[in-house]
């Protein structure tokens, strides 16, 4: 179901995304690979020619009814994963609010992690806390697992005076030392070769710390993203390289960036263990990320995952996917939405039912709301108060040189 | 005191660093069991072990890649690009992530990095082993651009610039590596015997962000760095004209109080750099010494630079700012 769409009109072979505006969007309804398909190696005994089916099939534990089954079921009790639904709603629904500000003007700009809240909530749970988040700009959902206050989200992403970054950044761009989540870029993929450097960094001194990094599959064309390969492939730290293939980077179609095969079987050429993974199956997500975890803990270095998703929403607010796809195409994909199908699976179990998620749901609308409220506070985007214009001039060196504080004193403030 | 070239200076720079600071790593292309191309790590990866200095992959970009991620979590790398030339893969890094991280982290996180690169021309480099790319790092907020001159300097500004809790770029002049360059590359001297070759084998630090007045003077202030801090006492002595020459050091935040004081006494100034002229470093000296100084001016403030066009490889000697080039913008600025 992943071949990959050209034109081979001369002179150039041309990758076409599956649907455009105005067709019938049909991925064929579901995915052929099913839970039970793919073994699951001994992490610690593992190397890439072992992942060779698991980088060009696809690791799913969640069937399409909802039910968990195969080597890859990671067996989570109850509590675990009515948690992890609980973080996927609230970043859902967080979003969503955050989107409306962004469009009544509250907010200059807004990224949502629609469709894709599995990813970053799943994968840190399956982390130890001691192991460092290198995220891009749809991983905030690790910031809910690692217990960051949505107040101070929000002051973020206002960037008012309670802005842990000072106004310096866009909304969604966060930085969160006390959950060692490391300070999120625009420039496309070099925290994923930064990753291996803070990885190497933990080896060296001897720490058990792991370091995860995702980044797109249309940034995986990046310089970056091969370096950081290499360099895993060459010095073995304890790193997590996820590709997360939402198909979409902005409006050009992952099959124009790359000319076939899977993400996920790049890594095999640098002798990395390679996983393909249901990025909308919570558990699978779980399952290969605690894996890859232990394969880091125990000294054995990188795994590359290609995370199979579909960015349902738009890229950013300043987006308009409809001019490129139809609006439709994400109801049919085959991965279905992340949260219905850990909940379809909860209450299949009998561990969840529709009441006790309707009032989840709304429980969390109002703290999100109670907490806007509460962040807006500190200053809204209209009026303020933002951090003050001295925040311009500070932290740019470990002390204000000269010359920046002569600039400092000529704007005065 | 032991008499020391640059190479050993730097070399001694890096082992006092490694015994001192756990967390100081090297790495770069070639510096490991082979010690650089310039020597410059020699018999450091045997002392101190492979885990702290050694080879990384060939690509500069996964080099900064590497050495940011140390630094965000605790190390202070030390990384050598091994050419100036070469530094542009690892442009974005350098400006986009190093550069920034403090300040777009609300000063939550840092990175105490420094990337040492041997710069400058008058080796027969040809244009990609020559250049002295200084002021596509000064424009640079968040950076420190050092570039040293001597053993002596190059040993205590390095060692700061280790120390600093900001990302340094070290720029080394290769052409004085073995020996002070007077511009006359049929006569070239090594350090022995050079005062600035006495180097002191412990802990020093020479400051960054302060100038060095090489020689006192009072007709015209030449300011200079790297190779032409040499080429430029050769063109005083030449000139005949009392001078003062300061090498700059610290580019980035440069010595305010050293240049203006000493501009507001001669009056007179002349830059002089290896870079193209336009947009080169000594385009923003200028520029910020006539704000502070245009009342003490007595003739216009000169730059005697490489020409605006890519570094030759025969012809490099009529490309650098020559002993003679320099000495007669010296001499006009006295006729002003």
């Amino acid at each position: 179901m992943t071949e990959r769409v050209t034109a081979t009109t001369k002179p150039y072979t041309i990758g076409r995304p599956p649907f455009r505006p105005g067709d019938d969007a049909d991925f064929g309804g579901k995915f052929t690979e099913q839970p039970g398909d793919l073994s699951r190696p001994n992490p610690i005994k593992c190397g890439a020619q072992d992942t060779v089916l698991h980088a060009t099939g696809l690791i799913r534990v969640l069937d399409d009814e909802g039910n968990a089954s195969g080597e890859w079921d990671p067996k989570l009790d109850s509590e675990t994963m009515i948690q992890g639904l609980e973080y996927m709603m609230r970043l859902r629904i967080f979003d969503d609010r955050m989107i409306k500000m962004q469009r009544t003007g509250k907010l200059s700009f807004y990224m949502r992690s629609f469709g894709e809240e599995a990813i970053a909530i799943a994968q840190t749970m399956a982390l130890e806390t001691q192991d460092w988040i290198f995220p891009s700009y749809r991983q905030p959902g690790a910031q809910f697992v690692r217990g960051r206050d949505m107040v101070s989200m929000i002051c973020h992403c206002i960037g008012n005076t309670e802005d842990n970054v000072k106004g310096r950044q866009m909304p969604v761009h966060y930085t969160w030392k006390p959950g060692r989540f490391i300070s999120i870029s625009s420039p496309v993929g070099t925290q994923f070769s930064q990753a291996v450097g803070v990885a190497m960094a933990s080896a060296y001194k001897g720490d058990d710390e792991v370091c995860i990094s995702w980044l797109g599959d249309g940034t995986s064309a990046q310089g970056d993203y091969h370096y950081a390969l290499n360099f895993a492939s060459t010095f073995k730290p304890p790193v997590i390289l996820n590709v997360v293939n939402n198909q979409w980077a902005i409006s050009t179609h992952a099959n124009l960036a790359t000319g076939g095969r899977t993400f996920a079987e790049r890594g095999l050429a640098y002798d990395i263990p390679s996983l393909r993974v249901d990025g909308n199956d919570f558990l699978a997500l779980y399952s290969v990320t605690k894996w890859a975890r232990e394969r880091a803990g125990a000294g054995l270095g990188a795994t590359h995952i290609e995370v199979f998703t579909y960015r349902a929403g738009a890229h950013s607010s300043s987006d308009d996917p409809s001019a490129y796809r139809p609006n439709d195409e994400f109801k049919c994909w085959p991965g279905g939405d992340p949260i219905l199908r850990l909940k379809d699976h909860l209450i299949g179990a009998k561990l969840w039912d529709e009441e006790r998620h309707i009032a989840l749901a709304k429980k969390i609308d109002d703290e999100v709301m109670t907490a806007y409220k509460e962040a807006c506070e500190f200053g809204d985007l209209a009026s303020g108060p933002y951090p003050p214009a001295s925040t311009i001039f500070t932290e740019v060196y470990e002390t204000v040189p000269w010359h920046v504080q002569e600039q400092r004193e000529e704007l005065g403030k | 005191m032991v008499e020391m070239n640059m190479i050993k200076a730097l070399n001694s720079a890096l082992e006092v660093q490694l015994a001192k600071d756990k967390n100081v790593v090297i790495f770069g292309e070639d510096v490991g069991f082979f010690g650089g191309v310039f020597r410059v790590t020699d018999g450091l990866q045997k002392k101190f072990g492979e885990h702290r200095v050694f080879d990384s992959p060939l690509a500069e970009g996964g080099i900064a890649a590497i050495a940011m991620g140390m630094s965000i979590n605790g190390l202070r790398p030390v990384a050598e690009i091994q050419f100036a030339d070469y530094i542009f893969p690892a442009y974005d890094q350098i400006v986009n992530e190093i550069a920034k991280v403090r300040h777009r982290s609300g000063g939550e996180f840092t990175a105490p990095l420094t990337f040492r690169t041997p710069a400058g021309g008058g080796i027969k480099g040809g244009h990609h082993h020559s250049q002295s790319p200084e002021a596509q790092f000064t424009h640079t907020p968040g950076l420190k651009v050092v570039y040293c001159s001597n053993p002596y300097n190059a040993k205590g500004l390095l060692t700061a610039s280790i120390e600093c809790n900001d990302p340094v770029i070290f720029f080394e002049p290769k052409r004085c590596y073995r020996g002070p360059f007077y511009g006359d590359p049929h006569n070239v001297p090594t350090w022995s015997g050079h005062p600035d070759g006495d180097v002191p084998e412990e802990h020093y630090i020479v400051p960054l962000e302060q100038a060095r007045i090489v020689r006192e003077g009072s007709a015209c202030t030449v300011i200079a760095w790297g190779t032409m801090v040499h080429v430029s006492e050769q063109a005083i002595k030449d000139s005949g004209i009392d001078c003062e020459l300061i090498d700059l050091q610290t580019l980035v935040p440069w010595d305010r109080d050293t240049v203006v004081n000493s501009i507001r006494k001669t009056g007179r100034c002349v830059i002089v750099h290896e870079a193209p002229k336009t947009s080169g470093f000594g385009a923003e000296m200028s520029a910020s010494i006539q704000e502070r100084c245009f009342y003490h001016l007595e003739a216009p403030i000169t730059r005697v630079t490489g020409w605006d066009t890519p570094f030759p490889h025969t012809t490099e000697w009529d490309y650098l700012p020559s002993p003679e080039r320099i000495a007669e913008a010296i001499k006009k600025t006295q006729e002003e």
